[in-house]
């Protein structure tokens, strides 16, 4: 009795993310896909060498960018999860302002700054919205490993550097190993960067689909660019989940407060080199701020709606859209995410195949082109009772999508940090199942709960991708809106898009610094 | 104890904040008179003048934006068997054809129809109604050729000329619409042979190629708010009306005979669920009314005859006369041969 009730509740749990990723993702994909393999031409695109080029560009740039996001996030984990110093609560939420600016802000921001950027400004882009993903899924767990094992290896005679690796790495590398695969996706799919970047000299599978798609309606080509697309991501994340499941353990789980000291020594330069990290980071916000800043006009502007009216509702609606939109799309990424993190940290013994195999299918809508995801809507949706093609609820289903993976990767590696001893303790003493999660699971997981919502909320608040695609213009969010106005002539439409994007990333220091202060806990430094 | 609190406190504003979006954001119910009208994402409106026209007609007209024109022409294609709307405005000349042969429309002929869109009829059973026309053409930066005593560019021959070298960014055909026109304005100009040599030269005279218009024009053209470094770029016939100087005089200009002409068309879909009051939204794009704002809100000139232009464009931005034009099979037939041709040629 004990077994089979768990069994089949588990069982149930897990048709919830299932069932949603069937519909909203695995069945407009394979509905699009399916026209295009029914056309011609899709053998020429896969002998063609030029795929096979665009593939290898495709996976080198990600690759490139992903390395520099670990460096640069790495040393920005150790201040969050170690560090009693002041700003440290500042710059957890400084860090997150990248990812919310859209990205052709960040594009022309990038185009300034390296003009003949090419490949390098492609890397660093791509790197400057992913830094805060390495920064706080690693700094999530650091900041719960337990500080006194590697003090033990030092006072045996360890060097800094060995303690590092011999304790620290082991215990850190599965939400490293995390971090990455999950930037590893975005940058695969960047498109707005490389498109911007690479001008017509570079592309991306993302890019080639995209056009392939809407500009030459070239279906079985992009058909066969997004079975490789999703052949070359699922390879990468295999070979992520392979190295992860060789180290993940069952650690001792600490609050923050007991791990986090004023740094001493040699820990200063790290402390260093995760300032010069900020200061790369605040570099082109600072820079999009003084724009802003040169005249008010824009900001005047923003009550109303734009030169002639190019927005059909005011900024300051649009920013409420995209707080309401932010705010379904986290509720229901919760919902999805962590019901498929509780399934899959329970899975982990006797069913390893069964897990890893959810595990991959919850991180592949990241690597699928959005404007795939996007097409197969137009082509299966509407044969659901209710037409959801063109209604307003589709922006936070695509953005749910988008986050649900990432709650599952800040939460997933604490659930399956947990002893379970205190598991098994919990049942012998007499707990239900509910109980003991309730107990142990969510009593040393609550803070990465709160803080994967939190990152949720922010990726869901600049979104771009899918949003752009799905949004009805009397409803934009605020990325759309700022698009949008940069994507019209006139002085004033400029200044206020930039004037918008200041505002966007108030509204997402606001929001975070909200939800981190309604549970203290995590924000106290 | 606490921890319960602030969970609870968590939820209960987040359930407050999405309660708000899905009563506020979800459909009104409204009479059987609903309109769903499927358009790009250039689609702005005059505000007033839109409730006005729902108010009086009845109609509520759900507006749904799609990309741009190609990407909007292919959804209608993919969606043909089960539209996603009633009505479609935005396909343009350059994509009417893949739409008219993909059977997306159904004739209409609106009343209005002969008051000025006639002349840019593209189909001889009425599926297809011009609503706005817009130019695409080189603009130049008046002031940056006065300060370097050079005259400004006036054709196409002059971007090939080492005098004006490194002076121009266009937009790549294979990502942008402006590109795209850009490119057709060469092939009319210089036939389907030639216009290769004209590109090759082109790039030997260092042309900068931006993969779409907000970075060619808001910064590297040096005429707009970016003040960038290049003082040719490819923009809109009208985009001189959006930068006058502060004494009133416009900064910039088109090179009028440079133009490619794109109109824009609106049509009802094979198999609306509301056809009849579809056909209603369609009279009142080509409306005296709706086509006085269309110049203000969406930067294009009115398709229908004896509408006043804007003031500003009057002086700027004058409709070009006589700009060039391909028939849309033959750019329908091409257009991906060419853009490829293009692509390879720039890369190369």
């Amino acid at each position: 009795m004990s077994n089979a009730a768990p069994r089949l509740v588990l069982l149930l749990l897990a048709l919830v993310p299932v069932g949603f990723l069937g519909l909203f993702f695995a069945w407009p994909v394979v509905s699009i896909v399916g026209i295009g393999l029914g056309g011609s031409g899709v053998t020429e695109v896969l002998t063609s060498g030029d795929t096979w080029r665009l593939v290898a560009f495709t996976l080198g740039q990600a690759a490139a960018a992903t390395l520099v996001a670990v460096l640069m996030g790495m040393p920005l984990a150790y201040v969050m999860a170690r560090c009693k110093l002041p700003g440290v609560g500042l710059v957890r939420t400084l860090i997150l302002v990248p990812f919310v600016l859209p990205t052709v802000v960040v594009g022309l921001a990038f185009r300034s700054l390296l003009p003949d950027g090419g490949v390098l400004s492609i890397v660093l882009a791509n790197a400057f919205f992913n830094v805060a993903v390495v920064a706080r899924t690693v700094g999530g767990l650091w900041a719960h490993t337990d500080r006194r094992a590697e003090e033990a290896a030092r006072s045996l005679g360890a060097s800094r550097w060995r303690a590092f690796t011999s304790v620290v790495l082991p215990a850190i590398a599965p939400a490293v190993g995390s971090a990455a695969a999950v930037v590893f996706l975005f940058c695969a799919t960047s498109f707005g960067v490389v498109l911007m970047l690479g001008g017509a000299r570079y592309r991306t599978l993302e890019t080639e689909i995209y056009l392939r798609t809407v500009d030459l309606f070239d279906l079985p080509g992009a058909a066969a660019l997004s079975i490789l697309q999703v052949v070359a991501v699922i390879a990468v994340l295999l070979v992520g989940a392979f190295a992860r499941r060789r180290r993940e353990t069952a650690l001792k789980l600490r609050g923050r407060t007991e791990t986090a000291k004023r740094p001493v020594g040699a820990e200063w330069i790290i402390v260093g080199a995760a300032l010069l990290v900020v200061i790369a980071l605040l570099v082109p916000i600072v820079g999009l701020i003084t724009r802003s800043l040169t005249t008010m006009d824009g900001w005047r502007a923003l009550a109303g709606t734009g030169d002639e009216g190019t927005l059909e509702v005011p900024a300051w609606q649009a920013a409420s859209n995209s707080i309401r939109a932010a705010t379904d799309a986290t509720i229901l990424a919760m919902l999805l995410g962590v019901t498929a993190a509780v399934v899959l940290s329970q899975l982990r013994r006797g069913r390893a195949v069964l897990g890893e195999t959810l595990d991959l299918a919850l991180m592949l809508p990241l690597g699928v082109s959005a404007v795939t995801v996007g097409f197969g809507y137009l082509v299966t949706l509407g044969d659901l009772p209710f037409d959801l093609r063109t209604s307003p609820l589709l922006v936070p289903f695509a953005q749910a999508l988008v986050i649900t993976p990432l709650i599952v990767r800040t939460v997933l590696p604490v659930l399956r940090a947990i002893d379970e001893r205190l598991r098994q303790a919990a049942g012998t003493l007499g707990a239900g199942p509910f109980r003991v999660w309730r107990e142990v699971d969510l009593a040393l997981a609550w803070r990465s709960l709160i803080a994967a919502a939190g990152f949720g909320y922010v990726v869901a608040l600049g979104e771009f991708g899918a949003t752009s695609f799905l949004a009805r213009p009397d409803a934009p969010t605020l990325p759309v809106a700022i698009a949008r106005l940069i994507s019209r002539p006139g002085e004033l439409n400029n200044e206020m898009a930039y004037a918008a994007c200041v505002v966007l990333m108030l509204v997402t220091v606001v929001a975070v610094v909200a939800i981190e202060r309604l549970t203290p806990a995590v924000g106290e430094f | 104890m606490t921890r319960t609190a602030r969970l609870a406190a968590l939820a209960l504003a987040a359930t407050t904040l999405a309660g708000c979006s899905l009563v506020g954001g979800g459909e009104q119910a409204s009479s059987g008179h609903t309109v769903t009208l499927v358009t790009h994402d250039s689609w702005a409106v005059d505000k007033a003048l839109w409730a006005d026209f729902q108010k009086t007609s009845g109609i509520t007209v759900k507006v749904s934006t799609n990309g741009d024109a190609g990407a909007l022409t292919n959804k209608l294609v993919l969606t043909k068997a089960n539209p996603i709307g009633d009505i479609a405005y935005g396909v343009d000349s350059t994509f009417a054809s893949r739409a008219l042969s993909g059977g997306v429309f159904a004739p209409y002929s609106s009343p209005d129809a002969g008051k000025g869109p006639q002349r840019y009829q593209i189909d001889d059973s009425h599926r297809l109604t011009a609503v706005d026309v817009g130019d695409v053409c080189l603009n130049v930066d008046t002031g940056w050729y006065a300060q370097h005593n050079l005259p400004a560019p006036s054709g196409y021959a002059d971007l090939v000329d080492p005098r004006y070298k490194g002076q121009t960014v266009v937009e790549d055909p294979s990502t942008s619409s402006p590109g795209l026109a850009f490119l057709l304005g060469t092939v009319k100009q210089f036939g389907a042979d030639k216009w290769p040599d004209f590109w090759t030269k082109l790039k030997a005279n260092d042309v900068k190629v931006d993969a779409g218009w907000d970075e060619a024009y808001t910064q590297d053209f040096s005429g707009s708010s970016g003040k960038g470094p290049r003082p040719v770029v490819v923009s809109y016939a009208s985009s001189p009306a959006d930068e006058i100087g502060d004494d009133g005089k416009p900064r910039t200009k088109a090179v009028l005979n440079t133009c490619y002409r794109q109109v824009e068309y609106a049509g009802v879909l094979d198999g609306a669920k509301n056809p009849d009051d579809a056909r209603k939204v369609l009279d009142f794009l080509i409306s005296q009314k709706f086509q006085e704002q269309v110049p203000g809100s969406m930067y294009v000139y009115p398709s229908r005859e004896g509408v006043a232009l804007p003031d500003a464009w009057k002086t700027a931005a004058p409709l070009p006369d006589a700009p060039a034009q391909l028939p849309a099979d033959q750019v329908d037939a091409n257009r991906e041969k060419w853009v490829q041709q293009c692509r390879t040629l720039l890369q190369g």
